[in-house]
């Protein structure tokens, strides 16, 4: 690569400069997975430039953020364990669930603690990345916004946070244009006082879809919740601690009996579901996305929460239930999800499917281009931060490795390319756009345990000196 | 250094409860944000206190943001007689993860093992290991050569009883002496049963650099200790001659505490 004395380059596209940033890494969003990635690839020695369309980190966890998803009542639906950065942990003296606004204080004291911010270029969105030839990338940014010109920045590498829970995925139910009440994504409900006095259907069996028919069963004068199939409602709490924490105690027994004892255990702590007017799990547990929700048999049995099944159509004034049933909503909230999207990048790069769905080893790299990553599109059944620190860790070691042995890196990246697309969850999980990045967090870390040995220097010193 | 260990799920399925715990601080009169803040952890029996007579004032007048915690059980820290080894060293993790930069951990005696275990889960700025007791049947062997019936007891799950002469020189003056001793507690006889067992810390995670500091003349922690840490974190200790075991309280006290700051000044190389 030229080095050139002044960072004016000679280097041109399309007719117009190219700056070289050489050996730094380009690194997407300043939300948990970006600044995750930031402090990784620092910690491993290389320079990031890390742009974020907003003007403060956080990403989804900063209320303030357009993009936001959270509201008003948003609580982790993962305890702190799982939910923190394995090497800075919350605070003893906040509660097994934070808040969100704890969450993006969290945020925020990392960023601050490990000195983050400097290398962040706030208010700063990316049009495009484009491979620039050999494995640098050209990533071109303007002002949020669209204001200012563009610029062109080339990069030893690029690393994808920009997040997977802010593009709404909008149901197409038949309809739903003539529909004269308001309609509405998750992703734009705020605060419940939206909901109060009114007569609210909440579509969407998620978490999100739980938290919101909960809520709503306060607020509100009458609710339904449609969900398309019976989910398990996992307590919060269960034993007296939080439920994530007693499972991962069974975390050494084999996944049948697990799935067994979780089952059981439910059965005498929740009972019988179907006595709710819910229907009964067509599936295992562990085999959808985990809903952690206490309050929402709660407000069944309470009767505020009206549980309906799946949406056939809509009509002018009534919306029409899968069993025939009619009901009579003024507010829909679709808890339908949401999709990944990075309209940046073409999609070929990522290897994605004619729905989108891209093709990645581990989640995060595309196998033919060894220099991107995609860090954070994940749908763990526990917390995303622990397991999107060690994904960082992992680029940040793999673009060492490449910097530093070719041929160890080629040997790591043809056995890799083996495992691309392949699912890290052991049980049978439902296959829908919602469970595409669905793994279970003890599956996933095992991996990631393995391939970090394979890139260790250490395994490098021992394989060398055995030869 | 071999690999991290990913996979924690005894943290996961039963996390270290909560504790409260004495945090004493010397802040430098004008704030450099060029100097990391500096966290202090005391040996067992030890607590904030020792680093507070002299260390503490002394790396704030250096302009150094300066913090010694009480891990649980020790100093005006909240009583924990069952306290585990993981669970100190949470202590120190939780403070310095608190702290708003990113700080050196500097640990003493058997602190400096705690800061070793805390060292694997927490990316330190440096790690500065101060007369370290990573344990072991030695250690034992030697307290018993050196204080039979001060150190029996803790064989058998009582307390550990350390004699002045082990702990300081013999020009410390003989009332400050007994003064220390005696403000010395006991740390939990599990920890105790722990540091017998000795179970290597793992690697530190993001590869801070480690200083390892001791004295030839330490009637704890035998020379060849001394190396032995030393030489696991890829160094050779720094070395005090004539002082005790006790570095932070000693007549010389700043002898040692200038040469930790010197390094830490210079980037721990």
């Amino acid at each position: 690569m030229s080095t050139p004395t002044d960072p004016s380059s000679t280097l041109w596209r399309d007719g117009r400069p190219v700056y070289d940033r050489r050996d730094t890494v380009c690194v997407i969003g300043a939300g948990p997975s970006g600044l995750a990635a930031v402090k990784n690839l620092r910690e491993h020695g290389f320079g990031v430039d890390c742009y974020e369309r907003e003007t403060g980190v956080g990403g989804a966890w900063n209320w303030r953020h357009d993009r936001s998803p959270v509201y008003a009542g948003t609580h982790l639906i993962s305890s702190k364990p799982f939910t923190q950065f394995p090497d800075f942990p919350m605070p003893d003296t906040w509660p097994d669930y934070p808040h969100h606004s704890q969450l993006l204080s969290y945020l925020e004291r990392y960023a601050d603690h490990f000195g983050l911010r400097p290398h962040v270029w706030f208010g700063t969105e990316v049009v495009r990345v484009e491979p620039a030839g050999d494995t640098s990338w050209d990533v071109t940014t303007r002002s949020t916004g669209g204001y200012g010109s563009e610029r062109t920045h080339r990069y030893l590498a690029v690393v994808i946070a920009n997040g997977h829970n802010w593009a709404p995925k909008e149901p197409a139910f038949e309809g739903l244009d003539e529909f004269r009440g308001q309609t509405m994504h998750a992703s734009s409900y705020k605060d419940p006082k939206e909901l109060r006095g009114r007569r609210v259907l909440v579509v969407g069996g998620g978490n999100t879809g739980c938290d919101i028919a909960v809520e709503s069963a306060t607020a509100a004068s009458q609710t339904w919740h449609s969900t398309r199939r019976g989910y398990w409602y996992l307590p919060k709490y269960l034993l007296g601690r939080p439920a994530d924490q007693v499972n991962d105690g069974l975390a050494k027994l084999p996944l049948g009996l697990r799935q067994w004892l979780a089952a059981r255990t439910l059965r005498l702590t929740v009972g019988d579901q179907t006595r709710f007017g819910l229907p009964k799990p067509d599936h295992k547990v562990f085999e959808t996305h985990p809903i952690s929700n206490s309050q929402l048999i709660y407000h069944l049995g309470h009767g505020t929460i009206t549980p309906v099944p799946d949406v056939r159509r809509f009509h002018r004034g009534s919306v029409e239930l899968s069993d025939g049933r009619h009901v009579e909503p003024d507010l829909v909230v679709f808890a339908t999800g949401y999709l990944p999207r990075f309209e940046f990048l073409s999609p070929e790069i990522l290897g994605a499917d004619e729905h989108g769905r891209p093709t990645l080893y581990l989640h995060a790299f595309p196998r033919e281009h060894p220099t991107l990553a995609v860090a954070g599109l994940l749908q763990p059944d526990s917390g995303l931060f622990p397991l999107v620190h060690w994904q960082t860790v992992l680029i940040a070691r793999w673009l060492r490795l490449r910097d530093r042995d070719l041929e160890r890196a080629a040997a790591f990246w043809s056995r890799a390319s083996a495992d691309v697309g392949k699912r890290w969850n052991r049980a049978r999980v439902k296959d829908s756009t919602r469970h595409w990045f669905e793994v279970s967090h003890l599956d996933y870390l095992r991996a990631l345990q393995g391939a970090l040995d394979e890139l260790s220097p250490a395994t490098a010193v021992a394989s060398r000196s055995t030869r | 250094m071999s690999s991290v260990r990913i996979m924690r799920t005894r943290d996961w399925a039963s996390p270290v409860p909560p504790a409260r715990r004495e945090l004493l601080t010397a802040t430098p009169e004008v704030a450099d944000d060029t100097r990391p803040p500096v966290l202090f952890v005391p040996g067992f029996g030890h607590g904030a206190w020792a680093y507070a007579e002299h260390w503490l004032e002394h790396a704030a007048s250096r302009g150094f943001a300066a913090h010694a915690v009480s891990p649980r059980g020790h100093g005006s820290s909240e009583p924990a007689p069952k306290a585990t080894l993981r669970a100190y060293a949470h202590d120190v993790v939780q403070v310095a993860a608190g702290l708003p930069r990113q700080a050196v951990l500097v640990g003493h005696g058997a602190g400096a093992l705690v800061v070793a275990h805390a060292l694997a889960r927490y990316p330190a700025r440096a790690g500065v290991l101060a007369a370290p007791v990573f344990g072991g049947w030695a250690t034992l062997g030697l307290a018993l050569r050196r204080n039979l019936f001060g150190t029996l007891p803790a064989a058998f799950g009582g307390r550990l009883r350390l004699g002045r002469r082990q702990l300081f020189g013999r020009d410390l003056p003989e009332p400050l002496a007994r003064d220390y001793t005696r403000r010395i507690g006991h740390a939990s006889a599990r920890a105790q049963w722990e540091l017998l067992r000795a179970r290597a810390p793992e690697n530190p995670v993001g590869d801070p650099p480690v200083l390892v500091v001791g004295t030839p003349d330490d009637r704890v922690v035998p020379r060849s200790a001394l190396d032995k840490v030393a030489r696991r974190y890829g160094g050779a200790p720094l070395l005090f001659p004539g002082m005790g075991h006790d570095l932070m309280l000693d007549t010389r006290w700043q002898e040692p505490v200038d040469a930790i700051l010197d390094w830490l000044e210079k980037g721990g190389e």
